[in-house]
């Protein structure tokens, strides 16, 4: 009789708590500035909708010495970060980490990388072929790019939000954030992760999934 | 049964004493090995990971013990002046210039050579900043 009674309650709980539990809700945010504009919908309606920040188009030589653009990023997510090959300080903890990351999705096309070099000077896309192959990166998952100081310190600080500069007095001529940002399908900015701290990193692997699955439904 | 937990106690007793009066040579080269550790940290282990373990081609790892000891006299020359000629560690080729951590005082790479020559499966106990500045005076 007691069992009876409490049946369709415990029901209810088991039903809610798996229902929770399948259900992963987990979404990332949209970073960057947005603003708001007036649109006309395509009944005739004029509402507002949010314009988020996305990378404007680039084009750049890559490693193979061939100008790759946003057509080899299209439909695919992809983590962007600033360095040099000569860089002493920060840019091999990035790239150790990112290698990790890149071993693990090796077999995944969806998921690619874009590091931009700002020694404008002197890693010109044969240096920047031998440090990749010195890494143990071939193929074109992972592009290594090199283009003027203008358009990649642009890029760097108004589309990526990372702050690079050269700097006479520091040890190897530049300095720079060390920050691998996640960028989704649509352009935007979906994550900024520290490249150097290994708990940032272990976040980064986790959203790479979230944000894999976001247009998959 | 009392006789063999007293003996058993005091046994243990002893070599707690034992243990404890570690030489002073001991303690001064554990001093060496902390404060190596934090020079590492902060001076190496960008490149050389914090196990060590070197990157890919670019940097090679400090887990060749044989390589170490066979360069035990040059370990503070490649750190004080940086290293421009290729070098084989691990039978693996290097070719990328080493940059020179030349604001280090003798006895901060004595102790940075405690810590990498004490670590990483690597044995050598000792070295001492007396060391460090007649090996200086002999590099290549």
């Amino acid at each position: 009789m007691k069992f009876k009674r409490s049946f369709p309650f415990l029901s209810i709980i088991t039903y809610t708590i798996l229902l929770t539990a399948c259900h992963d809700a987990r979404k990332l945010p949209i970073l960057g500035p947005r603003e708001a504009e007036t649109i006309t919908t395509s009944d005739g309606k004029i509402t507002v909708d949010t314009v988020y920040q996305t990378i404007p188009d680039f084009k750049f030589l890559n490693q193979d010495s061939t100008y790759i653009s946003n057509e080899q990023f299209k439909d695919k997510i992809y983590i962007a970060d600033f360095f040099f090959t000569s860089c002493s300080t920060i840019c091999p903890t990035m790239h150790r980490n990112m290698k990790t990351i890149f071993e693990k999705y090796k077999d995944n096309p969806d998921v690619k990388y874009l590091s931009h070099t700002i020694d404008f000077k002197y890693d010109k896309p044969s240096v920047l072929k031998r440090y990749a192959q010195k890494l143990g990166v071939d193929g074109s998952q992972w592009q290594f790019v090199y283009g003027t100081k203008d358009s990649i310190y642009k890029l760097a600080e108004y589309s990526y939000l990372v702050a690079v500069m050269e700097d006479t007095t520091a040890r190897d001529g530049y300095v720079h954030q060390g920050w691998l940002v996640l960028i989704d399908r649509q352009r935007r900015i979906r994550g900024a992760y520290d490249g150097t701290n290994p708990e940032q990193v272990a976040q980064l692997m986790k959203d790479i999934p979230v944000l894999l699955n976001e247009d998959r439904k | 049964m009392r006789k063999v937990i007293i003996c058993i106690l005091s046994l243990s007793c002893i070599a707690t004493i034992i243990y404890s009066c570690q030489n002073a040579n001991q303690i001064k080269q554990d001093v060496y090995y902390v404060n190596g550790r934090d020079i590492y940290i902060k001076n190496c282990q960008n490149c050389h990971g914090s196990n060590g373990e070197g990157l890919a081609a670019l940097s090679p790892p400090l887990t060749d013990s044989i390589f170490l000891k066979a360069n035990k006299h040059q370990i503070a020359c490649f750190i004080k002046n940086g290293i421009n000629t290729k070098i084989t560690v691990a039978g693996r080729n290097y070719e990328e210039n080493m940059p020179a951590v030349d604001h280090l005082a003798d006895i901060d790479i004595a102790q940075v050579i405690v810590y990498v020559t004490n670590n990483f499966g690597n044995r050598q106990g000792m070295y001492t900043p007396e060391q460090v500045k007649a090996d200086l005076n002999k590099c290549k």
